[in-house]
């Protein structure tokens, strides 16, 4: 039987001194990654991770080093992605951990990893890092997909070493990770090469894989050191230098304290209460009284600096509640604290070109995209002290429905900045404001000129507000919606929130999510893949797979 | 354009002659071969006569037939033993089945891979081989050697047909990445890490005869099994002229073995390296070297590949025809796991396994061929035995690989294989001093002062015949 997930929660937090499985190393402006997996150093028992195979303890050491070299290495230009192992690069995600997983597990691991990937792409858009991937050996499956998210690929030609995708022909499941749709929209294979290259377990090496543009480059073994270091520093010299020092990135913790309805999770900016009974949690961030005003200010307070340091605990929050917390149906958004720090905070990274400040908006912009895929559902609610305000509207603007006090005697803040003007767009490309008025653009202008906070009913009539109801129904309106919401079927309401959150264009972005990813969960789901004779089920045992064969 | 004679120019029981899109592709990839063996093949030796055997046909005495012959002429035929009853899959969730006389599509790429991982190997060993014609103790091991690397070519052959006339266009370009990797080359290398190791000298060759070429024994027995018929009928074919390398190995050590007791029996109180013998324990680091090294070759001792080619009935046990029961469902094998530094039994479905049951056989098969070596130093009352090691003694593959274990599997500490492994494996000395004893004996029946003659000669000949015309 599958087992849950490990009884004592998921961690996402790690260090460079902790990694088991990754070797990282600055040589100038150029950074290596090398991939070593530990094999003994599973997060669970009952796989090795074998031939540098991951799973997601790996991957979070991964996220770790990329967003620890954005900050903490502000000198280096290039990250060069390879494998410490001989003859093999990666073989991608352990099969064994997959087989053995419950399917929500499979489902947060894939989104997670996906999420690293698209985190490095992010880092080479905005101009901070480019990437190479260095396959000293065999890619396969979620091997070659992190390879698919770097932006140039070089591939050993030693006559043996291939890029792979065995998902199809050998497990019966999709390579979910990026994959299918990275050949077909960022590499721009011509399709039929696509089907020919996906249902080849061995995979495409040497010149065909070239020819292909399954890789960009190929290196003999003798002339593979030089060649990874060439190509790395042409990727360097793409990107501006940066000025020093680094940024050390401070541990985020939690304590658990008890609050008024069970666990509380209380970070500094963040918290955390969690009601099993209702299976709701709330999440409030909330910005200091005081805060740097100006660049140089920001600089110093580095890591301490309130903007970094909350959204990285939201993002702890948020990966917290994804996985150790899979029972919460809905979770209630609150933003308080003090709307100036918001507004003096939001112009500085509006307009400054420090690194510094522009990696904090990127991660920034990464957290609010993680809010948007979480398959929870999200109520914002404006109640008393409520700071809804630039950077903190985009929280009320990725949930699902937002609830707002109108009572005189509790005047809520609310209000737009820079933020909201495109600073954080989401994955479809537009902001949290173009999506939410999609059918109504002309909605967002009036919005945007609103220089100063405003009430309840000003809100309502901007469009901000599912509901706003007086103090005399608040109780009784939100008690019900939240009672309604966790009636709902859950796997429901998961697909219509992936639905309706993101209308308008698809980007390669939207479509890992809400194509290839669905797709995947579907087959996660589907006897073929996992029943007792499914292909993932019987990969590697005695047992042979047995398909149901029927197609519609 | 002359009509050229198929059954002459490549002696075949495949209708050579008649396979119109078999002959364009071999006729493309025949002299890129011969170019091959010119570069790649024994040096200095291509325009010399060696007396070889051929198998020119399947009949019971064809597949040994002797002549002198230059190698770049050699007769490199391709044979299928015959059936005599319609064959059928013998194992696996298809046996019972009949064999397929074509590629199955759903195992098309298992098979490729099993097929060029096996043919990698053959001109891989003529590779490492090729130097030590210039040092061959005697005119008989020579021409021993150049048997062994002629029948090696052979198998490529054997291999290389199966992929032309079964797999297209991805079976003709494999065919010639066969002959493009070369053995140690930094960029493009044999597959596996064993072949990529020079052969250097005349020890290490009967080494790897013995025990390298026998682990080529067992999978193609194993491969002998499969129920993709051609290539089992290929398969069963090479065994016929896998013994002969064994042979070389097995008898080859044996001659050290006896030269040395006889100059320890002469010259009691001496080190036998004062009259030119190679001391008994030299040998034996040897011995354990290129028996652990070997031991690699079978792959991990649970792996999923050995369980999906049993279950897909490509690639068997060795003699599965002897296992009462073909399924290997619901059966376990136990095997030792080294974990936290101790030794535990545990037990792995049995398909699983296979690469450890085909471990097993071999493993009994080189106990066997060590019991031999010793009944030469119990003939000449010489007090030493021979042992073979523990099969977790120094191996870079597997369950084991990454840990220390001494030559009975004992674990012991990174000091302990430190303080020992000069007793253990072959020193830098120990290769200094072999290499030292390779001086060519090119003479009609002399053989160099390290190893014994021969107790017969190749074919019955008489103990000065002229193997290798010089």
């Amino acid at each position: 039987m599958p087992v849950a997930c490990s009884p004592t929660r998921q961690s996402f937090q790690t260090h460079p001194d902790h990694y088991r499985h990754w070797q990282l190393s600055t040589n100038g402006d150029v950074a290596t990654l090398a991939m070593s997996v530990d094999p003994e150093g599973g997060l669970n028992p009952g796989y090795d991770l074998k031939l540098n195979s991951y799973d997601l303890g790996v991957d979070i050491e991964l996220s770790d080093a990329i967003l620890r070299l954005r900050f903490e290495h502000p000198e280096v230009r290039a990250v060069v992605l390879t494998g410490s192992l001989d003859r093999v690069f990666c073989a991608g995600a352990n099969i064994v951990m997959l087989r053995s997983s419950a399917h929500a597990f499979k489902v947060n691991f894939c989104k997670y990893t996906n999420e690293t990937r698209l985190g490095i792409e992010e880092a080479s858009d905005s101009g901070r890092l480019r990437f190479l991937a260095a396959l000293n050996g065999t890619a396969s499956g979620g091997g070659y997909e992190l390879a698919l998210a770097c932006d140039r690929i070089l591939l050993v030609d030693d006559r043996n070493s291939a890029v792979s995708f065995p998902e199809v022909p050998l497990l019966g499941v999709l390579p979910g990770t990026g994959g299918l749709t990275r050949i077909t929209d960022k590499r721009k294979l011509r399709r039929d090469h696509c089907d020919v290259f996906s249902t080849v377990a061995e995979g495409i090496k040497g010149k065909r894989a070239v020819a292909w543009n399954l890789v960009d480059a190929i290196a003999p073994l003798s002339r593979w050191d030089e060649l990874t270091a060439q190509h790395a520093k042409e990727l360097a010299q793409e990107i501006t230098p940066r000025e020093g020092p680094g940024v050390q990135l401070p541990p985020i913790a939690a304590t658990e304290e008890e609050g008024p309805n069970g666990l509380r999770l209380a970070y500094k900016y963040v918290s955390v209460d969690f009601d099993e009974k209702t299976r709701t949690a709330e999440l409030c961030i909330t910005a200091p009284d005081t805060c740097p005003t100006d660049e140089a200010g920001a600089v110093a307070e580095a890591g301490a600096w309130w903007a970094l340091d909350a959204f990285r605990e939201l993002d702890d929050a948020i990966l917290n509640l994804r996985m150790n917390f899979r029972d919460i149906a809905l979770v209630l958004m609150r933003a308080k604290g003090s709307p100036e720090t918001v507004r003096t905070t939001d112009a500085l990274l509006a307009t400054s070109d420090h690194w510094f400040l522009r990696e904090t908006r990127g991660l920034i912009k990464r957290v609010l995209k993680r809010v948007d895929l979480s398959a929870k559902s999200f109520y914002a609610v404006a109640d008393e002290g409520t700071n809804f305000v630039g950077t903190f509207l985009e929280l009320l603007l990725a949930a699902d429905r937002s609830y707002v006090l109108d009572d005189p005697d509790s005047p809520v803040q609310m209000g737009s900045s820079q933020a909201n003007a495109g600073m954080f767009p989401m994955s479809n490309g537009l902001t949290r404001l173009e999506t939410r008025f999609y059918g109504s653009p002309e909605s967002v202008a009036p919005i945007l000129a609103q220089e100063t906070s405003f009430d309840a009913e000003t809100a309502d009539e901007l469009g901000l507000a599912t509901a706003a109801p007086d103090d005399i129904d608040w109780d009784d309106e939100l008690r019900l919606a939240i009672e309604e919401r966790t009636s709902f079927s859950p796997d429901a309401l998961t697909g219509m929130e992936a639905n309706l959150r993101f209308p308008g264009p698809e980007t390669m972005e939207t479509k890992i999510f809400g194509r290839l990813s669905a797709w995947q969960n579907w087959i996660f789901q589907r006897p073929n893949a996992v029943g007792e004779k499914g292909a993932l089920t019987c990969y590697g045992t005695p047992s042979r797979h047995e398909f149901n064969v029927e197609r519609t | 354009m002359t009509q050229i004679d198929y059954s002459q120019k490549i002696p075949n029981n495949v209708d050579l002659g008649s396979d119109k899109r078999l002959q364009r592709a071999l006729e493309r990839w025949q002299p890129d071969y011969i170019n091959w063996w010119r570069d790649m093949g024994p040096t200095n030796f291509n325009e010399n006569e060696i007396y070889l055997r051929t198998a020119i046909s399947v009949e019971r005495d064809g597949w040994a037939h002797f002549e002198h012959v230059k190698m770049p002429d050699y007769r490199w035929g391709i044979f299928l033993t015959p059936h005599e009853t319609e064959p059928k899959i013998g194992f696996g969730d298809h046996e019972g089945e009949d064999a397929w006389q074509q590629v199955p599509g759903e195992y098309r790429n298992w098979l490729r891979r099993l097929i060029v991982t096996q043919a990698d190997t053959e001109p891989a060993s003529v590779e490492q081989q090729r130097l030590l014609g210039l040092t061959a103790p005697s005119l008989y091991d020579m021409r021993n050697l150049f048997q062994v690397n002629v029948e090696e070519g052979r198998h490529l052959w054997a291999m290389v047909y199966v992929l032309h006339r079964h797999f297209g266009k991805d079976g003709r370009e494999e065919a010639d990445e066969l002959l493009q990797r070369r053995s140690g080359n930094a960029d493009h290398p044999r597959i596996l890490t064993t072949f990529n190791e020079p052969c250097e000298d005349w020890l290490s060759f009967f080494c790897f005869t013995m025990f390298t070429d026998r682990d080529g024994k067992y999978q193609l027995l194993s491969l002998a099994e499969s129920g993709f018929d051609p290539l089992a009928r290929s398969c069963r074919f090479m065994l016929t002229e896998e013994a002969h390398h064994m042979f070389v190995g097995q008898t080859g050590v044996a001659r050290v073995i006896r030269r040395t007791c006889e100059v320890m029996n002469e010259f009691p109180d001496a080190d036998p390296r004062e009259h030119g013998a190679i001391p008994l324990d030299l040998i034996q680091r040897y011995i354990y070297f290129w028996a652990s090294s070997s031991l690699d070759l079978f792959g991990a001792e649970v792996s999923s590949n050995s369980a999906n080619f049993f279950a897909a009935g490509i690639k068997g046990r060795a003699y599965e025809g002897k296992y009462e029961e073909h399924g290997a469902m619901d059966q376990f094998y136990e095997f030792e796991r080294y974990q936290d530094g101790r030794l535990t039994k545990e037990a792995v479905p049995l398909r699983n396994a296979m690469n450890e049951v085909l471990r097993d056989g071999y493993v009994d098969e080189n106990i066997k061929g060590i019991e031999y070596w010793n009944r030469e130093c119990e003939k000449t009352g010489v007090d030493f035995r021979f042992a073979y090691p523990n099969r977790r003694f120094s191996r870079t593959i597997g369950e084991y690989a990454g840990s220390h274990f001494d030559p009975e599997g004992t674990p012991i500490d990174e000091a302990t294989w430190k303080a020992n492994v000069a007793q253990w494996l072959p020193s830098a000395e120990d290769k200094a001093y072999v290499k030292s004893l390779m001086q060519p004996v090119t003479e009609r029946g002399k053989y160099a002062g390290w190893i014994a003659p021969p107790k017969r000669g190749i074919n019955s000949q008489a103990d000065d015949y002229e193997y290798v015309k010089l």
